[in-house]
């Protein structure tokens, strides 16, 4: 018997998913409002949620106190660069995997992935050391290198999968037409990838974008990303909720504005291979 | 010219061996089909041919040059492939213009001949769709423009038609049928179909695993079977086989009979038996009769026969076309 949708049905599931939503949303929002109070408004108890003196102040403040453009640019450097740097390594890695897999390409996947599953924590005290005896501590490059370390077994999967989908057929079919395997790869895969590596390119930046552990151990000032910037807020002078609330939102909006204009390729990044 | 010889050509994948040894003469300009069940290697002897997988041993000459070491863009051939393996991401232009950009052609002489391709094929109103747009049937003939557009030396068909419906697969048939003799360039065919078989080649190859079985023409295979094997596998439905003391009053290991040798309501010697299905088709009665001891035996009637489930015929083999195979499944010829 077929499902009947009836009215009801829709209005009442309608209005259940946009509270899921709020509730999802709400800790955003919540960010945001604050960072316009004031430091007292922004702790009152009972709080106000939108009757309240707004003020720009604190995005003043935290800009006198610290230079967002620098952590900003710092950022963008090291989640952009170590995306890149992983995207170069995985293409190739993930495309012979694909197309010449050996007895072993299942078992090699599997303990990439298997990397992930070790906390990092347990691996902190020496990378910490080896960083600080090679000089890299507090540096770009040096955190480009974990981040790019720590997130290539998931680009490596993800790109995997996506040329998995690739019929064979057709770069064969490319092979009798004449095509060498750079022509092969310029005018048939490349082209039929590209929604594949552009979900893979949004999903590890917004990785690397977030990744707090690593930026936040390894570096102090001079190669600190938004993430260390944040967490200065919450220092041992107290807490400044509305100042916090203010880095914070500065720290997410870019990667905010990327996100939504990217919807449909992160969605299609995050679901596939779940139905084809 | 596409004249292809096969010498001791093998394939093996690791221990396990597909083709264990193929030895053929196709003659240039000739449809040559390679049947036989799934399994059987006719795909992979075709990928030997293409260059898609490397021989194992033996020598594959095209116009007499051995070509087991040239890469497949070099031998020549075009290929059409079972999933049709169009660019999803070029008009059905770009993908019969691929081959010849490849090749650095002109412009305009690339144009020139993707659009009489196009004609040849009734594809020129959609020259600028993308295959996603297009119907089974047109996506099939895109792969075939894409093929024909080379001028090869000869084109490989991988099971063209079997993602098509079946009035489709019938006239794509006679499509590619027609087209082949217009263009007198040689084809090998592999197809699963023994109708499909019978109805376009010039030559026959059957298949059972990886050794060929038998090479001839339709008509030669269905008179003249080698041995069991190609004798069950040609003609439909499948010929009869009886062991025993019958087969041995022809000194014979085995007998076979086609269903279209039989007749029910002619006298003469035979053997009787329950009719347990009888399917009519108008223009013929496929009758399914329980024999008793020789065992189920399958009729094919021209016309209508008031024949039904349960009642007791009698079926009279044409003794000129009783098939006599000895012990080792070849074919006794008198």
């Amino acid at each position: 018997m077929a499902r009947k949708v009836t009215t009801a049905n829709v209005v009442v599931s309608t209005a259940g998913a946009w509270l899921v939503g709020f509730l999802i949303f709400f800790p955003i929002l919540w960010m945001v409002l604050t960072s316009f109070k004031t430091e007292l408004e922004a702790f009152a108890t009972p709080p106000s949620f939108l009757f309240f003196h707004w003020t720009t102040e604190n995005y003043a403040t935290v800009q006198e106190r610290s230079d967002y453009l620098h952590h900003a640019l710092n950022s963008i450097i090291i989640a952009g660069g170590s995306t890149l740097i992983a995207l170069l390594i995985a293409v190739p890695a993930a495309w012979s995997m694909a197309f010449s897999p050996t007895k072993r390409t299942k078992d090699v996947l599997l303990w990439m992935l298997s990397t992930k599953m070790m906390p990092p924590v347990g691996v902190l005290v020496p990378i910490y050391l080896i960083y600080k005896n090679v000089g890299l501590l507090d540096t770009r490059a040096g955190l480009i290198f974990i981040l790019c370390l720590g997130n290539l077994p998931i680009v490596i999967w993800m790109l995997f999968t996506y040329f998995k989908e690739i019929p064979k057929d057709i770069l064969e079919a490319a092979r009798m037409d004449g095509a060498t395997i750079g022509r092969e790869l310029i005018y048939v895969l490349t082209p039929m990838a590209i929604p594949g590596l552009a979900s893979t390119l949004l999903l590890n930046l917004i990785l690397a974008w977030n990744e707090a552990f690593w930026t936040l151990n390894l570096s102090t000032l001079e190669a600190a990303p938004l993430t260390t910037f944040i967490a200065s807020y919450s220092s041992p002078e107290g807490l400044f909720w509305a100042r916090l609330s203010a880095a914070s939102t500065l720290a997410i909006a870019p990667i905010l504005i990327i996100g939504w204009f990217s919807q449909k390729q992160l969605v299609r990044g995050l679901t596939f291979g779940a139905v084809k | 010219m596409g004249q292809i010889t096969l010498q001791g050509v093998q394939k093996a994948f690791g221990p396990v061996h597909i083709i264990k040894g193929a030895d053929l003469d196709i003659a240039d300009g000739s449809f040559v089909v390679f049947v036989g069940p799934s399994g059987c290697g006719k795909t992979t002897l075709l990928r030997l041919i293409a260059g898609l997988e490397d021989v194992t041993d033996g020598k594959i000459l095209i116009d007499g040059k051995n070509v087991v070491d040239v890469p497949p863009a070099k031998r020549g051939l075009s290929m059409v492939f079972q999933s049709y393996a169009l660019y999803p991401h070029m008009s059905v232009r770009g993908n019969i213009a691929f081959g010849l950009k490849m090749a650095g052609l002109p412009k305009d002489e690339i144009n020139r001949k993707v659009e009489a391709a196009a004609a040849t094929l009734n594809l020129t109103p959609y020259l600028d769709r993308k295959p996603r747009e297009l119907s089974g049937g047109q996506r099939q003939r895109v792969a075939i423009g894409r093929a024909i557009v080379r001028e090869p030396k000869a084109f490989l068909f991988d099971e063209p038609l079997s993602n098509l419906d079946a009035a489709l697969r019938v006239q794509m048939r006679l499509e590619v049928t027609r087209l082949q003799k217009q263009l007198a360039t040689t084809a090998i065919y592999v197809t699963h179909d023994q109708v499909e078989a019978m109805t376009m080649a010039d030559k026959i190859v059957v298949l059972n695993a990886g050794k060929i079985e038998q090479y001839g023409s339709p008509i030669e295979l269905y008179q003249r079977p080698a041995n069991l094997f190609v004798a069950g596998f040609i003609g439909s439905p499948k010929m009869n086989f009886i062991t025993g003391d019958v087969a041995g009053q022809h000194n014979a290991a085995t007998i076979g009979v086609r269903p279209e040798h039989f007749s029910i309501d002619g006298g003469g010697q035979g053997w009787s038996g329950k009719v347990m299905v009888a399917e009519h088709l108008g223009s013929d009665t496929f009758l399914y009769v329980d024999a008793g001891p020789i065992g189920t035996l399958t009729a094919r009637c021209e016309g209508e026969k008031g024949v039904k489930a349960g009642d007791q015929i009698t079926l009279v083999p044409d003794p000129n076309r009783i098939y006599r195979f000895d012990a080792n499944g070849n074919a006794i010829f008198a």
